[in-house]
């Protein structure tokens, strides 16, 4: 049986506003418990919300970064149901009319292929309290710091067909929504969360099959985990002759498994209608130009400048723009190394991040600056030393003392032999101390060139200037 | 007596050092002493801090820096938080509810050094329209002490009506300002929606609801609109528009006034008593120079029952926030949350509350939508396009508030339907989102008339100013029930 994995994926974003969406209270994360609701998000009788203008724009920056419709006018609506951290006893969304319409995100599935995903639209709404069932002797703790809190849900098209789709598309939303500044998409901290909605069909069907929907999968990891963990489990049902119920499950991590939540998830009628309390918001032309123009160069731009500017690949650009940080450390190294892009390229993707990854290090904490990397590729390129000092120098610099590469030679004694009177003398020696392979490479060996450059470059410890040592050699053994 | 001043006589007494505000608050607060057992029309008396109030506004009248208005007590509805203060909304739900913070027109009012007498009774969560279902228990109307004074703001229409306090506050969603105010032979007026602030107005249906003064005369609330008035950055449907002074244009010829009469105002329904005081009190508006022109007001019938879907919608939604989780009643020893839920809005809510809740609920409800809700807005936008229509023709239109005088307790409340009937003239104009007032007309079998009168987006200074003229021209405004002159 040929089954079909169909994935959409629902994205709740916390944007990053100074205060909640309809309240002034703080947003900030980890502070003790109900010190940051105010009356509005305590929803005491009587108060009103008033709408965060910078979460608006937020909306309109995402709407912009996917290409999408932004809607001229969104209603803000109330979707009604009963839970403790839901003070008001409705959460104020938007449901026929959202900011943001449909629009489009590419990702990068590997060196060779992209894959349009759609996005059906993305709306703005406020996050609930958050309910603790842990410490309280059978009772459950209500924090309501996280109740008004501005949220951005992004809903998918079910355009993926695999677990790494989901998780290439996730990330391309984690990456999309720092580029923008409006979220730090932190998943650990729940800035970022993933509802991940999956269902089997039967290849060359049109018909969807029932889905079933992880809620709240808080990394990549898990993400590919989870899902993968539901597609076995789906398919094994359906192969079984069974049926799948649409429900709502959690993934367990330690099990590895999904399971239905054990609450019954009663179809909820949500009663929503448009909220009286907020007025309809209105988008105009002109505001969607100024947001426009303040918006950063988005990842599709940088990539195609990255490979038109810097002649790199396509992968290569692809992985450098993936993340903000990254794509500005990468220009900044250019710039340093004068122009060098490949090389910055080179070293960035490979010895920096393989040494970060190694030390279990963020970018942001690199020890070592752009610049300081530029310099390192300059002196490549002046011939002050070669490839193999480099990457000792490189080594030093890790240990982030913030020393430039000259500062770093100097210091260590890495000069470059650049002698030519010195260079020969070791070539002499080495000359001197094979004479087989002397006689050999004489004889039409030229391959041999090679193991008398590796003993020349041995003897001096490596720090005879390459481009002397070929010249000089060749000299030499030619007799 | 002082209790007979209107707001405009008590600010010329203070100012001329007739009286003190001390002395103005202790002669109220000893009136409602005196006389509230009976008429029930207060919630909680504020006795210390009124007359602390009072001091502080003698203090500021003394040394020159009094607003206006300053030292003249008043009676706040129990639907307006009032902080460090029990605000009970009529309800065993918020009988242990002190508020945290103040409502826009509390601050208002003690911006302008007004002196809070207290709370005053009212219908459970604004719902009602004769005070019948306060969990504080009815109140009585003073012109005869058998019937009810009107709904949902009886409470501030009795004590104004025995002169307990000179004016109060009011809040109208489909009446409750002008129905008590026409029930108890008072000037009361529901200004244009978003003319004032609704934060910390305990919410019924927030699409409708209006704060307003209920006074004895039409200067009187226009002094109070006045200070209530204006725009509210905490309120997103509280406009952004100047405020008149709404005192200015009171005394305007009115010759030329059109006066727009609909026509399906007269027919079935309305006491032939109360048709006949209307009827007369046209002619005097005619006399004034007044033009009364026949309007049509075709889907009249429709607002009833768009009404009555959409206010109980949006009940149903407001009222959710009281679960007994956070403050409010609680049921006691809870088993678990929909325990919780159940039994603390089960216990905490009265049974008219609870119809409506459930009403609303229905109508919002998937399948339900569609029908209800979505097309009584539809209905609710005719009704609006039949005023827009009609204020072509005339300045103001004019008619009766209520189809009967002040009816018996128990007389209407075993059937909601009934009672719901009895805002056919006033619901309209809260859909439509229009300013209206309601002022003494004259009598029917000794019980008080109302006029009302609804003007066009943002009027309240003509319908007060056509109010004002009526009331040179009559005296209906200024009598009260003997037993309490």
């Amino acid at each position: 049986m040929s089954w079909e994995v169909v994935i959409g994926l629902e994205v709740h974003v916390q944007l990053n506003t100074h205060s909640k969406i309809f309240s002034g209270s703080a947003t900030t994360f980890g502070s003790e418990p109900n010190t940051q609701a105010s009356l509005i998000d305590l929803g005491m009788p009587g108060v009103l919300p008033v709408l965060n203008k910078e979460a608006v724009n937020m909306a309109i920056r995402f709407g912009l970064g996917v290409d999408a419709d932004i809607g001229s006018m969104s209603i803000f609506a109330r979707k009604n149901y009963f839970y403790p951290d839901l003070p008001k006893g409705y959460q104020i969304s938007q449901f026929e009319l959202p900011i943001v319409g449909k629009g489009h995100l590419d990702i990068i599935l590997d060196s060779e292929t992209t894959k349009r995903v759609g996005i059906t639209r993305a709306h703005l709404e406020e996050d609930a309290g958050k309910s603790l069932h842990e410490d309280f002797a059978g009772m459950s703790g209500i924090d309501l710091n996280r109740a008004g809190t501005p949220l951005l849900e992004i809903v998918s098209e079910p355009d993926m067909r695999s677990a790494k789709e989901a998780v290439a598309y996730a990330k391309a939303i984690h990456s999309l929504i720092r580029y923008l500044g409006i979220s730090d998409g932190n998943m650990a901290e729940g800035s970022m969360r993933c509802d991940c909605n999956v269902s089997l069909r039967k290849k060359g069907t049109e018909k969807f099959g029932t889905r079933r929907e992880i809620k709240n999968v808080n990394s990549f990891k898990f993400i590919e985990k989870a899902i993968n963990a539901e597609i076995a489990w789906q398919m094994d049902e359906l192969e079984s002759g069974r049926e799948v119920i649409q429900s709502t499950v959690l993934y367990d991590a330690n099990k590895n498994e999904t399971r239905a939540m054990r609450s019954k998830e009663e179809a909820n009628d949500y009663r929503y209608f448009p909220d009286p309390d907020l007025l309809p918001v209105i988008v105009t032309e002109t505001m969607i130009n100024d947001i426009r123009a303040l918006l950063p160069e988005l990842p599709v731009a940088k990539k195609d400048r990255f490979m038109a500017d810097f002649g790199l690949s396509a992968y290569d650009a692809g992985v450098l723009v993936a993340e903000r940080e990254l794509a500005e450390y990468f220009e900044a190294t250019v710039k340093a190394a004068n122009g060098q892009a490949k090389q910055a390229a080179n070293w960035v993707m490979g010895e920096l991040l393989g040494a970060l990854n190694k030390a279990e290090k963020e970018l942001t904490d690199s020890p070592i600056s752009a610049e300081q990397l530029g310099g390192l590729i300059n002196r490549i390129n002046d011939n002050t030393i070669n490839g193999k000092i480099a990457k000792q120098v490189f080594s030093i610099m890790l240990e982030g003392h913030n020393e430039t590469a000259d500062a770093i030679i100097e210091k260590h004694g890495l000069k470059p032999v650049t002698d030519t009177g010195a260079i020969e003398g070791i070539i002499n020696e080495v000359i001197a101390a094979s004479p087989q392979q002397l006689a050999d490479y004489r004889g039409g060996k030229d391959k041999l060139f090679g193991y008398f450059v590796g003993e020349v470059m041995k003897r001096s410890k490596g720090k005879a200037n390459p481009a002397q040592v070929n010249e000089l050699l060749k000299k030499a053994l030619a007799g | 007596m002082l209790h007979t001043y209107t707001l405009a006589a008590l600010r010329d007494g203070l100012a001329r050092g007739d009286f003190s505000s001390r002395e103005l608050t202790q002669h109220f607060l000893n009136r409602i002493q005196q006389y509230d057992s009976e008429l029930n029309s207060f919630i909680t008396v504020c006795a210390d801090n009124a007359l602390a109030q009072a001091q502080i506004a003698d203090l500021a009248r003394a040394n020159g820096s009094a607003h206006a208005l300053a030292g003249i007590p008043l009676a706040q509805k129990d639907i307006f938080c009032t902080q460090g203060v029990k605000t009970s909304c009529g309800s065993k739900m918020l009988d242990n509810f002190i508020s945290p913070y103040n409502a826009h027109v509390i601050s208002q009012c003690e911006s302008a050094g007004l002196v809070m007498l207290g709370k005053t009774n009212m219908d459970e969560f604004a719902m009602g329209s004769s005070n019948e279902s306060s969990f504080y228990g009815a109140v009585k109307n003073p012109w005869d002490l058998t019937k009810v004074p009107g709904g949902s703001s009886g409470g501030s229409a009795a004590a104004v009506a025995a002169r307990l306090a000179p004016a109060a506050t009011g809040t109208d969603t489909g009446g409750s300002i002008r129905q008590p105010a026409a029930l108890c032979n008072l000037t009361g007026l529901k200004p244009t929606y978003g003319r004032v602030s609704r934060w910390g107005m305990i919410a019924y249906a927030s699409s409708l609801d209006q704060a307003g003064p209920m006074t004895q005369t039409a200067e009187d609330a226009a002094l109070l609109l006045n200070v209530m008035a204006g725009h509210d950055a905490k309120d997103s449907t509280s406009i952004d528009k100047d405020v008149p002074d709404y005192t200015v244009t009171l005394n305007n010829d009115l010759k030329g006034l059109r006066i727009g009469i609909p026509k399906q105002y007269f027919g079935e329904g309305l006491d032939a008593d109360v048709a006949t005081v209307i009827q007369q009190s046209l002619k005097e508006l005619e006399k004034l120079g007044a033009i009364l022109v026949e309007v049509d007001l075709p889907n009249t019938g429709l607002s009833v029952p768009a009404y009555y879907v959409i206010a109980p919608a949006e009940a149903s939604s407001n009222l959710s926030r009281f679960d007994g989780a956070r403050f409010g009643y609680r049921c006691d020893n809870p088993k678990d949350l929909t325990d919780l839920y159940k039994r603390s809005r089960g216990e905490g809510f009265g049974s008219e509350v609870k119809r409506r809740i459930m009403i609303g609920t229905y109508a919002l409800s998937a399948g339900y939508y569609d029908a209800y809700y979505l097309q009584a807005q539809k209905v609710r936008r005719l009704v609006q396009q039949d005023f827009v229509k009609a204020f072509e023709q005339c300045d103001v239109i004019a008619g009766p508030t209520s189809p009967s005088v002040a009816f018996g307790f128990g007389e209407k409340n075993t059937d909601p339907v009934a009672m719901y009937l009895s805002d056919i003239y006033t619901i309209a104009t809260n859909l439509a989102g229009l300013p209206a007032m309601s002022i003494p007309a004259g009598f029917s079998k000794n019980l008080p008339v109302g006029l009302q009168l609804v003007g066009n987006y943002w009027q309240e200074a003509q319908l007060l100013n056509v109010a004002h003229r009526y009331q040179q021209v009559t005296a209906w405004h200024s009598q009260l029930p003997f037993q309490f002159a």
